[in-house]
């Protein structure tokens, strides 16, 4: 969350070709996470992923029956490389869950396997249809 | 552009010495790899930290030259 600039946002001036992340990307990126409890950044939609990392990350959601947004990175470049500083995480996917930053694939892979997803998704109150 | 696993591997013993590294070219096209890192400097870290800290071995690489690595990281048992 380095590299936001703040600082200029008191001028009003701030350009979205300012080489770090915007203070208007940072403030769309804040309020997409905060618009659902479970949102995924993702390339393509989970109907047609277009990447087989997002894609194992849809499936795992999907198989848990949890209602989640979705965000296709790839039809918004902004988004694409500010959700990568944001997170201070390179790689989309990006999964994040009552605002919080839960991890790339390999992260919810492994929790979806040992249990944990599911448990973190009831313990914050959301409901799924496997629980 | 791709990368060498060896270069991968070099880079992450390079920020954890005394961890131990198994880089596997998952697809054997030199652009998806699979990393396992054993390193006592993940202890008291969540996942994303660990994985963070990879990542910032790899120095920008993830995500540019490097795209694909699937990471493991554990935690060695004491």
């Amino acid at each position: 969350m380095n590299g936001i600039a703040f600082a200029s946002q008191k001028s009003g001036q701030v350009s979205i070709e300012e080489e770090s992340m915007s203070a208007t990307t940072s403030e769309r990126i804040k309020g997409i996470i905060a618009s659902g409890d479970v949102v995924l950044f993702m390339k393509g939609v989970p109907a047609a992923p277009q990447c087989g990392f997002s894609a194992a990350v849809v499936q795992i959601l999907s198989g848990l029956g949890v209602p989640y947004k979705s965000v296709d990175v790839l039809s918004d470049p902004l988004v694409r490389e500010g959700i990568k500083e944001f997170s201070n995480w390179p790689t989309i996917p990006q999964l994040y869950v009552k605002g919080e930053f839960l991890g790339g694939s390999d992260i919810v892979r492994e929790m979806f396997q040992a249990g944990e997803l599911a448990t973190l998704l009831s313990d914050k109150g959301i409901a799924t249809a496997a629980a | 552009m791709a990368m060498a696993g060896s270069e991968i591997e070099r880079m992450i013993k390079q920020a954890f010495p005394e961890a131990q590294v198994t880089v596997v070219d998952l697809a054997g096209d030199g652009d998806h790899y699979g990393a396992r890192i054993t390193s006592e400097a993940f202890i008291g870290k969540s996942r994303v930290q660990q994985h963070q800290m990879v990542y910032e071995a790899l120095k920008g690489q993830m995500g540019g030259a490097l795209h694909a690595l699937a990471l493991e990281t554990i935690v060695p048992k004491s």
